[in-house]
């Protein structure tokens, strides 16, 4: 009888195959590896240079020009400051923007074209939405280099990384759902609120998140609208002037006195800290609203 | 001892703080009975500009807050351009600067009706330095200053070698190393040095002063230029050359800077005040007289050179004549 099956030629075959695979596998691994590596290079320099820095006394100490007494206090107040408007006014916005154009938008030319726009916004550098946040809201409005002129050029600046990833996570909820919801006679803003944001939740909150970092780590747009990196006083509201942290970090890096780069090294951990804190709190929301369909 | 008769010169509020300082601890204590005596003035000083003269700012501002603590001083450090950007404006008392305010500059601020008057604080003396192993250059001149950092000056190559500038110097290329054009430092070589040619195209630019102290120290046939307060704290890393302006070689040194031996490279610092602000707040009044009155201590303290003392009295006599 005629074998049905050549095994020579299977192995031959699959040899191959199995070869490709395990060199795929590899390649992404070391992709995986090198990220990792990076980071932990990076986390070890900062952690060393830190130790030792990094004390009660850093965090409530003002600037000073001792680096043994410098803190961060001014820069770790300012930036939750900045945090309390820039939150709410994004979300609330790029929230809005999104529902708008995903759930009410005819799809048109019109909204095509704005789409594109908030697509391409993204991608403009922070530098740009300072010199506009100077001109319309530090001297047009007259804010000034206050905490509420800050906030609103960085909301400005986070805005459509907010609005592309909460349109990603409502088209993401399926429509069976809100047909579901109109069949029970529900109106398009209680189908809404009801059934497509809890869906969405834990996507726009990945989204914000991560624009929301960004946020409270950039320099840029803060230093064109002349944020101030001394202060040794602390904002009494959103119209005070003040500081943030990465500035503070910027400014120590560039110092001649080697102690100051181990003064930035510890305001960059505390840095890391407010952002990890930022992140689990958003983990925690997602897990709470995580459902899936 | 030029310090301490400056001191004995100055009033007294300062002379007890400074002294107090000077010995070292307890200097709290000494400050507050300084500062009782004085009236306690509140308000804001609104201060922006160059990043070279921040660190002096700082210090000024942080012991004066001590002083005055209902007195509200910000420094920003938008650069010498941005800094007077928003200053012709009128939207800071004071702009720090590491170069003269220029003529479009003083154009702003007239147009826009902004009195303003010009103090210096202290000296930079920009300080050329090359790799430690380097043992052939012993002192430049400018004119072969020039001639290395200017682009194409060396038969319209930018690759220049040390023998080119002088002969039996080493036939490899030298490596050069910038402070980026944002920079007064810069403006100021670009000035006195380049004489507003472009600079040589194969030079490494960064903002930040301590990747040139780097690149010098790494590489045997670099050479690069920043404030002295970089050259300082970075000693034994480098090696300063000695600068030949046509009177024998001079190194940067706090004596050869301050007395202007060490030239065409030293350059005064400066601050910038807003004369209306000056006459109606007195806050900005008192924190510019506690500029000139410690600006002296504050600057040798983070790196810089003092001007020589008549110059701070000159200025207090001029500033009391502003108010």
């Amino acid at each position: 009888m005629e074998k049905l099956v050549d095994k020579q030629k299977v192995v031959q075959n699959m040899m191959g195959r199995i070869i490709k695979n395990n060199f795929f596998k590899f390649i992404f691994f070391l992709s995986t590896l090198f990220g990792l590596i990076v980071l932990v290079v990076l986390l070890y320099r900062i952690f060393t240079q830190a130790i030792g820095w990094l004390d009660a006394d850093f965090l409530q100490n003002f600037p000073s020009r001792r680096p043994e007494r410098a803190g961060i206090k001014a820069g770790l107040v300012g930036s939750l400051w900045l945090m309390v408007i820039v939150a709410p006014v994004s979300l609330i916005l790029g929230v809005g923007t999104a529902i708008y154009l995903e759930e009410y938008a005819k799809k048109n030319r019109f909204t095509d074209f704005i789409q594109t726009n908030i697509s391409n916004l993204a991608g403009v550098p922070s530098i740009v939405f300072g010199l506009l946040g100077l001109t319309i809201f530090v001297r047009e409005l007259g804010l000034g280099r206050s905490v509420l002129a800050a906030g609103l050029t960085m909301s400005l600046l986070v805005l459509p990384v907010i609005v592309v990833a909460a349109q990603e996570a409502i088209r993401a909820v399926p429509n069976q759902l809100r047909e579901a919801s109109y069949g029970m006679g529900a109106t398009k803003w209680q189908t809404i609120y009801r059934i497509v944001l809890p869906a969405a939740i834990p996507g726009i909150l990945t989204g914000s998140i991560l624009a929301l970092s960004r946020a409270i780590g950039e320099t840029a747009p803060l230093v064109v609208l002349g944020i101030p990196t001394f202060i040794a006083y602390l904002p009494n509201g959103i119209l005070d002037t003040f500081t943030v942290m990465p500035m503070q970090i910027y400014n120590w890096t560039g110092r001649p006195q080697e102690e100051f780069q181990h003064v930035a090294a510890a305001g960059i951990v505390v840095l890391l800290v407010v952002l990890i804190f930022m992140n689990s709190i958003a983990v925690f929301i997602r897990n709470k609203f995580q459902k899936r369909y | 001892m030029k310090k301490f008769k400056f001191l004995a010169l100055s009033a007294m509020t300062s002379t007890v703080m400074a002294f107090t300082a000077a010995c070292g601890g307890g200097q709290d204590a000494g400050k507050d009975e300084g500062a009782a005596d004085q009236k306690q003035l509140q308000g804001n000083v609104a201060m922006d500009g160059s990043s070279t003269v921040f660190p002096i700012m700082e210090a000024i501002a942080e012991e004066y807050m001590i002083e005055q603590p209902n007195v509200q001083v910000s420094v920003g450090v938008s650069g010498t351009g941005g800094g007077f950007e928003k200053f012709t404006k009128g939207e800071t008392d004071f702009s720090n600067a590491s170069r003269p305010i220029k003529d479009e500059e003083k154009k702003a601020a007239q147009d826009n009706g902004i009195e303003f008057e010009e103090f210096k604080v202290a000296f930079d003396g920009i300080s050329i330095v090359v790799n430690k192993e380097n043992d052939w250059v012993d002192h430049l001149t400018v004119e072969e200053l020039k001639k290395m950092w200017t682009s194409g000056a060396v038969s319209g190559n930018d690759k220049v070698k040390w023998s080119d500038i002088r002969e039996g110097w080493p036939d490899e290329e030298i490596k050069f190393f910038s402070p980026g054009h944002d920079s007064g430092t810069f403006d100021y070589f670009n000035e006195v040095i380049l004489e507003e040619k472009p600079l040589n195209k194969t030079a490494q630019l960064s903002e930040d002063d301590n990747v040139l102290v780097q690149g010098v120290a790494g590489d045997k046939n670099a050479i690069g230029f920043f404030g002295f307060a970089y050259y300082l704290e970075n000693k034994d890393k480098l090696k300063v050359v000695p600068i030949d302006a046509g009177n024998g070689p001079v190194e940067p040194t706090h004596e050869t800077i301050q007395s202007g031996k060490y030239t065409p490279l030293s350059r005064p610092l400066f601050t910038y005040v807003n004369v209306k602000s000056l006459k109606e707040k007195a806050q900005v009044y008192d924190f510019a007289k506690f500029i000139l009155e410690n600006g002296a201590e504050f600057a040798e303290e983070v790196g810089y050179v003092a001007l020589p003392e008549e110059q701070y009295q000159e200025q207090l006599k001029k500033l009391e004549g502003l108010k």
